[in-house]
């Protein structure tokens, strides 16, 4: 057993390294939305709820407020999350997360999973991008739960 | 009557805005108004403001000879207090002799390395701060007033330009948040409308004094955008734009921030 997680160390060393802009899954959008799981496997919603709380993870709480009274200072340069459910399928929902520019080029909304036309990105975060996709399928999760 | 209330109307919107062509906008305002009144006492009390105790410390480099020329400021500039008067405003600047603006900063040690024969003060020491919270401070209560300078001009639009440019992983601008966003609160914070009117600024968060190009440095850690290098003419470009944002608005030096 220790054999091959060596072996699967050694692999990955040798594998030649893969463009970051590669790394992303692929997805469709139809009309203003992403219809499909970026995963191919819904989100966790109490994870979901976890990333959108934290700060330095979905840092959704530093522009909209919403229900998740443990958290004080919220922003308010966004709509709340209240109610996001009600508003949008978990396809908008995931577009808006992936890419909310494709909807609107003026947004304020950073893309959560987009790496092309960025600028000048820190190293410390270049060629990643803001979530991973199962970071993006727990959010829409949680998302979807605001029914109000 | 109704025509008169009209007339009347127009001429107080045509008033209004004569003014504010007069002032820049009249909606302008400075971080000190989006601070609470215990940091406002704190800015206006020089016994109470810190930025004051590196005044006093710039003072005595004003006054200390140093460098192969065993010169200090004050043996060509004299009292600061009528020399130095309205320098802060006027500055990024381009020295004569020169092509290209500078900082204050970058005029001090321009002033150390050529009269003093003195190595130049490292970016963000303390001496550095020091002298040109000394100097900010003499134009205390002025309105910035960036020179008439044609030279400027293109080094001005391209301040402008990298204001508006997004970048970073976040892919936001200064733009984003300080023009279109500014007065809205991002997490517990009112964000300001990001004027230089208080540099060298104490900042608690910060539990020091520092200078502009910190804060900015600061945005763009926060946007997680690569900070340009100390020494990168960026800095003194987004400042060029930035003073002749804040034109007329009054130099608080060393102003107090949260």
């Amino acid at each position: 057993m220790r054999r091959v997680g060596l072996l699967v160390v050694v692999l990955a060393l040798l594998a030649p390294a893969v463009r970051a802009q590669d790394e992303l899954r692929s997805f469709m959008i139809v009309r203003d939305s992403i219809p499909e799981s970026l995963t191919g496997t819904p989100g966790d919603a109490t994870r979901g709820r976890a990333i959108v709380a934290n700060r330095s993870v979905g840092l959704c709480l530093l522009c909209h407020s919403g229900p998740i009274p443990e958290e004080r200072f919220q922003g308010n340069l966004a709509p709340s999350l209240a109610g996001a459910g009600a508003r949008w399928s978990e396809g908008q929902l995931r577009l808006r997360i992936v890419d909310a520019a494709r909807l609107n080029a003026d947004t304020i909304m950073p893309p959560y999973y987009r790496l092309d036309h960025l600028h000048r990105v820190a190293r410390l975060f270049s060629e990643k991008p803001i979530l991973s996709a199962e970071q993006v399928e727990d959010v829409v999760a949680y998302l979807a739960t605001l029914k109000e | 009557m109704r025509r008169v209330r009209i007339g009347l109307g127009l001429a107080s919107i045509f008033a209004a805005s004569f003014a504010a062509a007069q002032s820049g906008d009249s909606s302008r305002h400075s971080g000190y108004q989006d601070m609470g009144p215990a940091l406002q006492k704190m800015q206006d009390d020089d016994s109470a403001n810190p930025g004051m105790l590196f005044v006093q410390a710039g003072e005595a480099l004003w006054n200390q000879r140093t460098g192969a020329a065993n010169k200090a400021c004050a043996d060509c500039h004299r009292a600061a207090a009528a020399t130095m008067k309205g320098v802060a405003v006027r500055y990024p600047a381009i020295p004569p002799g020169t092509a290209k603006p500078v900082d204050l900063e970058g005029r001090i040690n321009l002033c150390r390395t050529a009269n003093q024969k003195a190595e130049p003060l490292a970016g963000e020491s303390r001496e550095l701060l020091a002298l040109t919270a000394y100097l900010a401070r003499q134009s205390r209560g002025l309105p910035i007033a960036p020179p008439d300078d044609p030279r400027l001009g293109p080094f001005r639009e391209q301040g402008a330009e990298l204001y508006k440019r997004r970048q970073g992983q976040l892919n936001l601008a200064c733009a984003t948040c300080h023009d279109a966003n500014a007065g809205k609160k991002l997490a517990g914070v009112t964000i300001p409308q990001a004027h230089p009117d208080g540099y060298p600024v104490y900042r608690l968060e910060w539990q020091s004094l520092g200078s502009l190009k910190r804060r900015l440095r600061n945005c763009l850690v926060g946007i997680r955008a690569e900070a340009y290098a100390y020494d990168a003419p960026e800095y003194v470009l987004l400042e060029l734009y930035l003073m002749d944002r804040a034109k007329g608005m009054k130099l608080e030096a060393p102003g107090v921030r949260p």
